[in-house]
């Protein structure tokens, strides 16, 4: 009686599935390697400088949010949004445009509470209109139009002085004081972060077993079905983009806390295709995925550059080795790190794997 | 909702379903020309015809899947022929196909409560369904009433062909039908997989009406009360099956069709 996930999304859960928990089959919380990591993060203000609480945990959370709303829009529903970075960014924007920052012209210095909802608002009215265009589209054509706005998006914030204030962007962003502490203070914000991302992929896993989520993995299987079992398949598309674009807009608000400033920059065409790498090399089967990606990538930027260097290259070509890294990904497991480690597991854990296996179709 | 007041004043015109002139056009071939058909509510009739004849253009123009060039479909009484499917599906129609629908990745449980979901309001919730919901308790009485409750945590994929066959039947009774099209239910089916197919399909509650494309005129004749013969995109005969059967001009396009 249980909402199993699709077995292709979840391969383990088609075991779960013969000794059925009546709506809650949940490998992960028996899963004693998420308690480990779960604990890991938790503490991890004791073990971690401020240098790797934040430049590399709280960053790659943050991407690791904007890559797990591309997850979800791709993974469950099939359709891949080059424009999830850019629904962030308008919501770093607003943060700043409504909040207070060192461009006293254009900041309208409302207090956070009522700038950062404001932010969030805006920029998942953004994503959702955006969204209720791109789902008249279909496959590649998808990618075409959501990076279409991304570009848009980017040439806009470089040529609009008035809100966005061109290439120079905002600066000097201030962050939320309150009850005595300051949230962009290392420890603090390092969990800010760690809450918004533990909610954000608690709820996409709570999502994928709903009737919404449920329908949404259907309309990617089978649209013209869905709509013959009564599904207005581009209204779920559409909701679905409304729920990513919220994810990633939280995102977009930590981000711009986290650097202090937002411009151009921040929103480039190859950020945006960064947030897909991550995903991809992640794995878009599962909300982990994104995660797995994002530290991936948080840890090859940061540390490759002085290997390169220290080896004698120039010390930019980090991307040559994600670009690498990310090939290899894509030739030999289609569905990431995550299923390249179910693969593994399944091969040396004995009865772990469904009969069928799990095709791509 | 003008809707419901125009559902109100259609009252009484009597048809499930009522096909005027409906024609479809795949560029300059004619998949349907002209055809007006009217089928009573709790009607069961047969769609017989050759390969090529338009059945199944017929149910595509019938469910929305793709609107017909010109004519007009009525729903009990509503002019749905400009509606999306899923405007249809939740007026009552239903339909199965001839190559399976399913989602294979899913359980056969949760195809079917996908099924009833579709048909209820709560398409969109975002809460899981506790045990003994109500679509949840509706989709097991499904699966029950197509035998599968034996498979039912299984994935469809790992389904027989005929079990899938009578899952698709099962994601078509979903919710309040009021009227179904069945499309070659039957295809590829063993003697006593069509002997369970008849007895599923007769024992449908009185008030449900369906048109069945089916080549196999055994199981066909025996779940309708009423024939329509298609050839060339038209309709060129409708009767009762006995008459139908023994019509010598029928037995030679239709034979000759299936054999030539």
């Amino acid at each position: 009686m249980s909402i199993t996930q699709d077995a292709r999304l979840q391969p383990d859960n088609a075991v779960t599935a013969a000794t059925p928990l009546p709506g809650l089959a949940r490998p992960d919380f028996g899963n004693p390697a998420a308690w480990v990591v779960g604990f890991i993060l938790l503490v991890m203000p004791l073990l971690a400088n401020g240098f790797f609480l934040i430049e590399i945990f709280g960053t790659t959370l943050i991407l690791g949010i904007v890559a797990l709303s591309l997850m979800f829009l791709a993974g469950y529903g099939g359709m891949v949004s080059l424009m999830q970075l850019t629904i962030a960014g308008l919501a770093g924007y607003m943060t700043a445009v409504f909040g207070l920052s060192g461009n006293a012209n254009i900041s309208l210095g409302w207090p956070w509470w009522l700038a950062t909802p404001m932010a969030i608002a805006l920029a998942t009215l953004f994503g959702t209109v955006s969204g209720a265009l791109a789902v008249r589209t279909e496959g590649i054509y998808t990618i075409m139009i959501t990076l279409a706005i991304a570009s848009a998006f980017y040439y806009f914030t470089n040529q609009n002085w008035v809100i966005f204030n061109g290439h120079t962007g905002l600066n000097t962003v201030v962050t939320p004081h309150f009850w005595g502490v300051d949230w962009r203070a290392d420890i603090p914000f390092y969990y800010v972060i760690l809450a918004v991302a533990v909610l954000c992929f608690a709820a996409v896993g709570y999502l994928s077993r709903t009737p919404f989520g449920l329908a949404l993995q259907g309309v990617r299987d089978n649209p013209r079905r869905m709509a013959a079992l009564g599904f207005n398949v581009n209204a779920h598309r559409v909701a679905a983009y409304a729920f990513a674009s919220f994810m990633a807009s939280l995102a977009g608000v930590l981000q711009v806390w986290n650097y202090r400033q937002i411009s151009p920059g921040s929103v480039g065409v190859e950020r945006a295709i960064d947030i897909l790498i991550i995903a991809v090399v992640g794995g878009i089967t599962r909300p982990i995925g994104p995660f797995i990606g994002a530290l991936i990538f948080v840890l090859l930027r940061t540390f490759t550059l002085d290997f390169l260097v220290a080896i004698g290259l120039d010390g930019n070509r980090f991307r040559l080795l994600i670009g690498i890294g990310f090939l290899v990904i894509v030739l030999f497991s289609p569905d990431g790190i995550v299923g390249l480690w179910e693969r593994w597991r399944g091969r040396g854990g004995g009865p772990t794997q469904p009969g069928g296996g799990h095709g791509h179709g | 909702m003008d809707s419901v007041a125009r559902r109100l004043s259609a009252v009484g015109t009597g048809a499930a379903l009522e096909l005027r002139g409906v024609t479809r056009l795949f560029g300059a071939l004619a998949a349907l020309t002209d055809v007006t058909l009217t089928v009573r509510p709790g009607e069961r009739r047969a769609v017989l015809g050759s390969n090529g004849a338009g059945k199944t253009t017929l149910f595509n123009c019938i469910t929305g899947d793709f609107p017909p060039t010109s004519g007009t479909i009525r729903f009990f009484g509503e002019d749905v022929t400009h509606f999306p499917p899923y405007e249809r599906i939740r007026r009552g129609l239903r339909r199965t196909y001839q190559i399976s629908a399913l989602f294979p990745g899913l359980t056969v449980h949760d195809n079917v409560y996908l099924a009833c979901c579709g048909v209820s309001r709560s398409r969109f919730s975002p809460i899981r369904p506790r045990i003994n919901d109500a679509l949840m308790q509706a989709a097991d009485d499904l699966v029950q009433a197509v035998h599968l409750t034996a498979v039912k945590q299984r994935r469809v994929a790992e389904l027989a062909y005929g079990q899938q066959r009578q899952l698709e039947i099962a994601l078509a009774l979903a919710g309040a039908p009021r009227f179904i099209l069945f499309d070659e239910p039957a295809a590829g089916l063993s003697p006593t997989e069509r002997g369970e197919l008849v007895e599923i399909l007769t024992s449908l509650p009185g008030h449900i009406g369906y048109i069945i494309i089916e080549h196999d005129m055994d199981v066909a004749l025996r779940v309708v009360e009423s024939v329509t013969m298609m050839h060339n995109g038209r309709i060129f005969k409708e009767g009762p099956p006995q008459e139908i059967e023994s019509d010598p001009e029928v037995q030679e396009l239709y034979l000759g069709g299936a054999h030539g």
